[in-house]
């Protein structure tokens, strides 16, 4: 059997607007955008220019550093924009789809004849490889780098996230190819959830099995290295999303490239929230059109409400996004003496409020911060919901004061800002713990490479 | 309420950059923030926030200091018609009222001082104004005994949130506990005013409520056992452990009653402010240390009333547990309230110069929580080293 890991520090957000097991179709959106941000430390090198034809698998940019690491379009049609901000910083690359979702035509292959090169020469080709990141500091994967293992985490344990068996059904084959052309290059570990019966994930070939049973952030990468093999001073482990598996599992199967991928609509704010089948960097406005309540003014958040990313309707759906959250920005604007009064409604960790005693009922939570932001002033808050074998605390400060020798002893490399996306939220000083972290691995990652 | 927004709103213009009222925008933005939560939202980061935030839990530990507010004015008011001998003709409300009138100018005072010196830092840092002073304010008056002058705690006051405080960064920034530096300014300043025999009781009538009681002197229980006498109150009597428990005998205002410090506490556990861990081992701390010294101490009294006099149970409860200047680590949380529960005992009993060891315990161990913090912690970093080597 298995080997089975409890995570007992955690918390699970009890949110309105979980995603029903049933799909919604969604008119194909016309828009696609490649956002660059999303792939964190690769400086854009933009190949096309606006009215260029395209297909499915043609580079939209590339890494300047390594050009031959490419991030490729995932519809066909032609470009319609390269949109630039400050200091002509690269926001998104649009592709206007043509709406037969052509694809450049590789063949099929049986992945467990190549080789590890081989493997890595196939997803740089194919545009895949840009969907792997590496610990330490949580930035897209080096192909020429040897990784100790690469690490799957088949379930989400966010609040509101997709339920990956829903994706995966209809997927398994592509799922397990995409396993086995990883475990060519490492060995591959993947961390599945108790409550997973799926045969392709209990039985999964070629990969190290890992359960994990525990609220979130059980189902956080990081938190999976953390608990099986940490990462070391000098390691590093690649990880990937589990819907990215099945791009490359199908990459290979079908030999071509196809980013459909199974999205989540969710949240307080969500007509009937469920599911859809989805093109990778699709834009918002046909998924979210006619689907959202009209209450409050709407967030909407491509990603979920821990680490996504505000936008709006005219947004796109992110390259790791695996669902667009809707919930409301303000919901009452004149909270009067909030500090003193029950607020029989609010959630809380803390005991001042009263949402522990129904731990079954269901939220709406607003965006605001409801608070100033502070020095640290409580401890133990973050320890509650941070399970990894690291005072995030002493890191923190660390982080915040520049200590680099600080940093590495305290674990920095087995850290990313998702794994600190709980303290975030139950921190009474309101500090963004979230940017602090990302700031530290920059920082720590120029000092280094 | 949406009158109040709106007119709230419609003022705001003028404590912001350029208004004519800028001077005051720290004060302004306090009294806003008081009365409404901020409106703004998350712009990275999570998009959701716990509900909790530092004013709600500030005014938590303030209400947990109600009940040994409430009990110590009326203790100022009981311990004044005992020392006149008017106990049988004062009712417990003139009592109370006695006490009232005679601690409120003290918590006014420390308030204005306090939050005076906060609002203008804020306002030159260009900072929001923190709540941290919400409790210290209400704190201070609490540990200094009826009879400490205002000016002297004006000073105190001033003193402690400069030189404790704000010169390291503010609330959570603080190394020591800022009311405690409070008090040992007043300690060793001006020393008259906060030991000896003739501060503990109010002696003087004010607007007809009280007596005036000629050449009194009543020194705490502590004082008395210190000099190897039994501890007796104001009256000359013997203390019982009822008296002890209840608070009715002289001492530091909020100190005395060990039953509205339980009150208190139960509301710090029950709602997390306050680590059970340090509150426990200050008294585990306290025991041991006694058990340890259990031949030196006088016979007139039982060993276990040592933790009901003075400031052991209101140190623990509401000082030791001031998670800025505690141990941080869960692990240093014992040591650290071990420490101070041991060190109490320890001057008590070894330093006849200081009757009372709490306050002196606590800034001790305040200095020395970041070396346990730093212990506890590196014992992380070393397993995490010792991983690296191994694998190598």
């Amino acid at each position: 059997m298995h080997r089975v890991v409890k995570i007992s520090k955690g918390l699970n957000i009890n949110l309105k607007g979980a995603p029903a097991k049933e799909f919604t179709s969604v008119e194909t959106p016309k828009l696609y955008a490649l956002m660059p941000a999303d792939f964190t430390r690769v400086t854009p090198k933009v190949v096309v220019k606006p009215e260029d034809a395209v297909k499915a698998g043609d580079a939209l940019f590339v890494d300047k550093s390594n050009p031959e690491l490419q991030f490729v379009s995932p519809v066909s049609g032609k470009v319609v924009a390269v949109n630039r901000g400050e200091r002509r910083r690269v926001l998104s690359v649009v592709v206007e789809s043509d709406g037969k979702f052509e694809s450049v035509e590789y063949k099929a292959q049986d992945v467990l004849s190549l080789s590890a090169d081989e493997i890595k020469a196939n997803l740089l080709k194919a545009g895949l490889f840009g969907f792997i990141r590496q610990r330490p500091y949580d930035v897209i994967a080096d192909p020429k780098d040897a990784p100790r293992a690469i690490y799957v985490s088949a379930f989400d344990s966010k609040p509101l996230a997709v339920n990956f068996e829903v994706a995966l059904k209809g997927n398994e084959e592509d799922f397990q190819a995409g396993l086995d052309a990883l475990s060519r290059i490492a060995p591959v570990h993947l961390g599945i959830c108790a409550c997973q019966q799926a045969a392709a994930l209990t039985v999964a070939k070629n990969v190290t099995t890992t359960i994990f049973k525990g609220p979130h952030p059980a189902g956080n990468v990081g938190v999976q290295i953390n608990k099986t093999a940490p990462v070391n001073k000098g390691e590093i482990v690649w990880t990937i999303g589990a819907e990215e598996v099945i791009f490359i599992g199908r990459f290979f199967n079908k030999g071509k490239v196809d980013f459909t991928r199974t999205i989540a609509l969710a949240g307080s704010e969500v007509k009937n929230p469920s599911y859809s089948k989805v093109v990778l960097g699709a834009q918002l406005s046909n998924i979210v059109a006619g689907r959202l309540e009209n209450k409050y003014p709407n967030r909407i958040i491509d990603g979920n409400v821990l680490t996504g990313k505000k936008t709006t309707a005219d947004g796109f759906l992110g390259a790791f996004s695996t669902e667009v959250t809707v919930i409301p920005e303000i919901m009452n604007d004149a909270d009067m003496l909030g500090w003193a009064a029950p607020r029989f409604g609010m959630y809380s960790t803390s005991r001042s409020y009263f949402s522990w005693l129904s731990p079954k009922r269901k939220y709406t939570i607003d965006a605001r911060i409801k608070g100033g932001e502070r020095h640290m002033i409580m401890s133990n808050e973050y320890d509650k919901v941070f399970p990894m074998d690291i005072y995030p605390e002493y890191l923190l400060k660390a982080i915040i004061t520049g200590n680099i020798d600080k940093m590495e002893q305290l674990g920095i490399y087995e850290v990313a800002p998702e794994d600190f996306a709980l303290c975030e939220f139950v921190d009474s000083s309101k500090l963004e713990l979230q940017r602090i972290v990302r700031e530290g691995l920059d920082k720590l990652r120029a000092e280094m490479c | 309420m949406k009158f109040l927004r709106n007119y709230i709103d419609k003022i705001k213009p003028n404590f912001e950059e350029g208004g004519k009222l800028h001077a005051f925008r720290s004060l302004f933005d306090g009294f806003e923030t008081f009365l409404f939560v901020p409106n703004d939202t998350a712009k990275n980061g999570v998009n959701i926030h716990d509900a909790i935030d530092s004013k709600r839990i500030m005014s938590l530990v303030v209400i947990a200091l109600v009940p040994s507010l409430l009990l110590g004015m009326y203790n100022i008011g009981l311990q004044n018609a005992i020392a006149a001998g008017t106990l049988a003709e004062t009712s417990w409300f003139s009592m109370f009222l006695y006490g009232l009138m005679l601690t409120l100018p003290k918590i006014v005072v420390a308030y204005a001082v306090g939050l005076g010196i906060e609002f203008t830092v804020a306002q030159w840092k260009n900072e929001e104004i923190h709540e941290g002073f919400l409790v210290s304010g209400i704190l201070i008056p609490m540990i200094v005994p009826v009879g400490c002058p205002l000016w002297v705690l004006a000073l105190a006051t001033a003193f402690a949130v400069i030189f404790a405080k704000e010169v390291f960064g503010g609330t959570g920034m603080n190394i020591v506990n800022v009311a405690l530096i409070a008090r040992a300014f007043i300690f060793f300043a001006y020393p008259s005013v906060i030991s000896g025999d003739s501060v503990w009781v109010a002696t003087e009538a004010i607007c007809g409520l009280g007596s005036n009681v000629d050449g009194y002197t009543c020194a705490t229980a502590l004082q008395y056992v210190a000099n190897g006498a039994a501890p007796v109150g104001a009256a000359g009597e013997l203390l019982t452990s009822c008296d002890m428990i209840f608070g009715f005998m002289p001492g530091s205002i909020g100190e005395t009653s060990v039953v509205a410090i339980a009150l208190g506490a139960a509301l710090l556990l029950y709602t997390g402010v306050a680590s059970w861990k340090t509150m426990l081992s200050v008294f585990v701390g306290g025991i041991a240390m006694l058990y340890v010294f259990r031949d030196k101490m006088p016979e007139a009294m039982p060993l276990w009333h040592n933790l009901l006099l003075g400031g052991f149970c209101f140190g623990a409860v509401f000082m030791a547990t001031d998670p800025v200047t505690s141990a941080r680590t869960e692990t240093g949380k014992y040591i650290y309230g071990f420490g101070i529960g041991a060190m109490t005992i320890i001057i008590r009993v070894l330093n006849p110069g200081y009757p009372e060891g709490m306050m002196l315990a606590i800034l001790l161990m305040n200095v020395v929580a970041p070396f346990i913090d730093y212990c506890v912690v590196q014992s992380n970093v070393n397993a995490r080293a010792k991983r690296v080597t191994k694998k190598n």
